[in-house]
């Protein structure tokens, strides 16, 4: 199928998401949509699937003017799409999710299964997709339920597939799969549109690479293109990719954890038995695939989480199954996971987000009484020191973007005198120059003296920020291995394997 | 070519998008809302109505008798609470008559009186992410503990009306805090624990006026001895004056300024605050969820019973069984006024003047044009009911959101 987008332009009120975007997939092409966060790329894909209706300008497929007024229209006419998160029914089979919504019956109207299975072998035969179709969904890992999501779209005869994002749950080996999924589909001829703001794949798969930058095409660039050429695209200025660290020469531990067992909210043992520790001066990376533990580990640092057995002492002081409180004053920084829900009151100012934890030290407060002179004096400080884009520290902090968001969190808790920084998915959703200051200051840190416990998802941000790097998988530590170890060996603990065997 | 300009109607350039002015409209929308049930429920209007293809005069008279009997409601909805320009200028011009001229504001100042109280506290919750719907039972309580230290100690002025007071708030902080307690300690929802225990403070209420301790000697009836002079809250200008506004108004003003204070520049009013905007930040800041909830409650729950005493030593002056029952049930009330006042102080003062006046005004309506009472009771919840869906109200009036600017509601929910 040959899609063509002329002069597509959306607004919403007086914010304008995508603005006269011209954009062609030829038939067997894998096209990628390379943009930051925010730069309008779901947008434009929810024009093309027809969830969202243009303002201006028409698609076009095989030369035909096109408009879908839902998405099921999109769907009859070929074009499949394959969500971030997926909209797949957790407890129904492989065969009940690829069939829903245009199930096979017998008479009666009851459900055919037979139909249904075979109809999903003959899908897997002719793209080589091997899935069980018998299996239930929620007992499948990650890469295999989004090869369902795949199988799905390709079973209603999708002539475009359209991936939003679809690496950002994958283990490197689960997104090498999937390069070599959606390389032999374009070999049969389908049009693949790839949508992403990660450099590498961009370079490993595209044919075509279109840019845009708030909701405007910057242009198109070719795969050989250097990352450094693509970021500046993408982000409109220069920048610098790779984190340059001085040689680590750590100190005392700041962080000891031991034997530590900690259950998440369904009462299972997300935590089984970590031990980890780390030195003043070093950045410890905790790697891992989303969901194997590492969130329970953090919130049990932070104390937010009950402490089922085991210790967690921060320089030599028992912390295990302190409040909150306790733990921020025995000078434990902490960037959470999720910002807006556990970092931020977005209701708030910025002035007051950057004072959350420490309303009461002198001198924002006296005698229970706020001095609003010295916040909105530390605020100024602070938004100058580490470049907060706002306009005005008394701006709430919703108005932010979600990297100036970040800022606020890193900016609050560097700002006050700390012997441990955790940062839980410290980039997650930030753009490359939020990023790359995000980085600077963890190093920095680290450089001064303070032990840093990074956890993220994003191997990249591991190698490059981690003087050691332990990874998790099934709530224990599957190994902690030097930055200099192989993706690969790397790829292999996180699915539970250990060391010895990676490396044989 | 240039960005076209999205579509500002006149609406929303002349006023902007300011709670005040969604406020403004919901009121003229429940005053329009009045209209309809005045016109549709009294016999003279709508005979003029069937009479509308009659004649030629028909729709011309329609129309008349409509404006006029509306008019003449509203008018004197005006003029019996906030005040008479021909009196006022009687008054003036003549020196006399001057309680005449001012009965119809103190009158509403008098009602606002308890209700602003009351209606902090619900606030101050509602601001902290908590439910209390047990302000009445909380302002009963307060009305209860009040009756006992003022009528059956008796002590000079200086030190008996301090103490009826915080008897007051002592009785408003016991009844509180048991939601209070059983939500932090057991999990229990305020909703039900505050909402139940209204009727066990209205229980308590009967049984105590029945008891020998409280009952006016002599009396088999739910009535209570009349509070001792030294604890009454006394008429502002004096008793000679004949205007009932009373010290009690001086209490709610330092009550908005305490709230003010309290929640814009405290401490303590700032982890309240954060608790209520995103109670898992706070916890993540360290602050301790059981301690805020207790507080407030603590909080909440004294200013009910402030409101409660000042009503019963202000107005009331004797504990009765209809104290603060049915219409009167200001914690009721304040639940509506705190959520058309926004939840601040200043608001929640607009928003109680307001339903004063309606209720006031209304009763003078009663009595000059025999539409009943009820009249201000739908405005009142014509009122709230366009308040709290903005979103209509936009509609109505083109008032457009911009995509940043959406105005917030008051509160998010049943939540916890």
């Amino acid at each position: 199928m040959r899609l063509e987008l002329r002069g597509i332009t959306k607004r919403f009120g007086t914010f304008t998401a995508n603005h006269r975007i011209d954009l062609t997939v030829e038939p067997g092409q894998i096209h990628c949509l390379l943009g930051e966060n925010g730069a309008g790329k779901s947008t434009l894909m929810n024009v093309i699937f027809g969830l969202l209706q243009p303002d201006e300008g028409e698609v076009l497929i095989d030369g035909v003017t096109t408009r879908f007024s839902n998405s099921g229209e999109a769907v009859r006419r070929g074009i499949g799409m394959v969500h971030q998160h997926f909209m797949l029914v957790p407890v129904f089979s492989v065969a009940e999710n690829v069939v829903l919504g245009f199930e096979p019956t017998k008479s009666f109207d009851r459900l055919d299964h037979q139909r249904a299975r075979e109809e999903i072998r003959s899908v897997s035969q002719a793209f080589n997709l091997e899935v069980d179709p018998d299996a239930i969904v929620e007992e499948l890992p990650v890469g295999l339920q989004q090869r369902v999501e795949i199988l799905k779209a390709l079973s209603h005869d999708a002539e475009l597939l359209i991936l939003d994002e679809p690496t950002a749950v994958l283990t490197p080996q689960e997104i090498d799969a999937l390069m070599a999924i959606m390389r032999s589909l374009a070999a049969s001829g389908k049009s693949i549109l790839f949508i992403t703001h990660k450099l590498k794949e961009v370079k490993a798969i595209a044919d075509v690479i279109t840019v845009i930058r708030q909701g405007e095409v910057v242009g198109t660039a070719q795969a050989s293109d250097s990352e450094a050429e693509l970021a500046s695209m993408m982000v409109g200025r220069d920048v610098n990719l790779t984190v340059t660290k001085a040689s680590v020469t750590p100190g005392d531990e700041v962080l000891a954890i031991t034997d530590l067992v900690v259950r998440d909210d369904r009462g299972l043992a997300a935590v089984n038995g970590v031990s980890l520790t780390v030195r003043a001066g070093e950045i410890v990376a905790l790697a891992g695939v989303q969901g194997n533990g590492q969130t329970e580990l953090v919130e049990a640092i932070a104390g937010m989480r009950h402490v089922e057995s085991g210790t967690i002492t921060v320089k030599g002081v028992d912390i295990t199954n302190h409040t909150p409180r306790q733990v921020l004053d025995a000078g434990v920084g902490h960037v959470p996971e999720d910002r807006q829900l556990h970092g931020l009151v977005l209701s708030m100012s910025v002035a007051d987000n950057l004072v959350l934890n420490t309303p009461r030290r002198a001198p924002f407060a006296r005698h229970g009484s706020r001095n609003l002179a010295a916040v909105n004096e530390n605020a100024e400080a602070l938004v100058t020191r580490f470049d907060i884009r706002t306009t005005s520290t008394q701006a709430l902090v919703s108005s932010l973007s979600g990297g100036n968001q970040q800022k606020v969190i890193v900016a609050r808790e560097l700002s006050r005198p700390l012997s441990l920084f955790v940062a839980s998915q410290p980039t997650r959703g930030l753009d490359v120059g939020s990023i790359e200051y995000v980085h600077r200051q963890i190093v920095s840190q680290r450089d001064d003296g303070l032990g840093v416990l990074i956890v993220s998802s994003e191997l990249d941000e591991v190698l490059a920020l981690g003087d050691r790097i332990a990874v998790m998988h099934a709530g224990q530590i599957s190994g902690v291995v030097d930055p200099s170890t192989s993706r690969e060996t790397i790829g292999l603990l996180m699915t539970g394997a250990h060391v010895e065997s990676a490396d044989a | 070519m240039p960005e076209p300009t999205p579509r500002r109607s006149f609406w929303a350039r002349v006023t902007g998008q300011s709670p005040f002015v969604v406020t403004l409209f919901a009121l003229v929308l429940g005053l329009i809302v009045g209209a309809i049930v005045i016109v549709t429920t009294t016999a003279p209007v709508l005979d003029a109505w069937r009479g509308f293809f009659s004649s030629w005069s028909g729709p011309g008279h329609a129309l008349k008798v409509t404006v006029d009997n509306v008019g003449a409601a509203y008018r004197i909805m005006f003029t019996g609470s906030v005040f008479s320009p021909a009196t006022l200028w009687h008054a003036i011009t003549t020196g006399q008559g001057w309680t005449n001229a001012l009965t119809p504001i103190s009158e509403t100042l008098t009602y606002a009186t308890p209700l602003t109280i009351a209606s902090i506290g619900v606030g101050i919750a509602f601001q902290t992410g908590i439910f209390n719907i047990g302000a009445n039972g909380q302002a009963m309580m307060g009305g209860i503990a009040g009756a006992y230290v003022g009528t059956l100690i008796h002590l000079p002025m200086v030190l008996h009306l301090p103490l009826t007071l915080l008897a007051g708030i002592a009785g408003g902080v016991l009844a509180g805090s048991v939601p209070g307690l059983l939500k932090a300690y057991t999990g229990a929802h305020e909703v039900i624990v505050t909402l139940m225990f209204n009727y066990v403070v209205s229980a308590v209420l009967l049984y105590t006026l029945l008891s020998t301790a409280l009952q006016a000697p002599g009396q088999q009836n739910d009535i209570a001895r009349t509070l001792d002079p030294s604890a009454q809250l006394a008429p502002l200008f004096g008793t000679a004056s004949g205007l009932r506004v009373n010290y009690g108004l001086v209490i709610a003003a330092l009550v908005v300024l305490f709230a003010w204070w309290f929640l814009e520049r405290s401490s303590l009013g700032f982890d309240f605050r954060v608790t209520g905007a995103n109670p898992q930040a706070a916890r993540a800041s360290g602050i301790n969820a059981k301690a805020v909830i207790i507080l407030v409650f603590a909080i909440s729950g004294g200013l009910a019973g402030l409101a409660g005493v000042t009503e019963l030593a202000g107005f009331y002056k004797t504990l009765d069984g209809g104290f603060l029952v049915g219409n009167a049930g200001i914690g009721f009330t304040a639940i509506t006024v705190s959520l058309l006042g926004r939840n601040k102080p200043i608001g929640i003062v607009w928003a109680s003047l307001l339903f004063a006046a309606l209720g006031v005004g209304g009763r003078a309506m009663q009595a000059a044009t025999g539409i009943p009472l009820d009249l201000a009771t739908v405005i009142q919840s014509a009122v709230v009911l366009f308040v709290a869906t903005p979103v209509l109200v936009k509609e109505i009036f083109r008032l457009r959101t911009s995509p940043t600017a959406a105005l917030q509601l008051a509160t998010k929910g049943w939540g916890s």
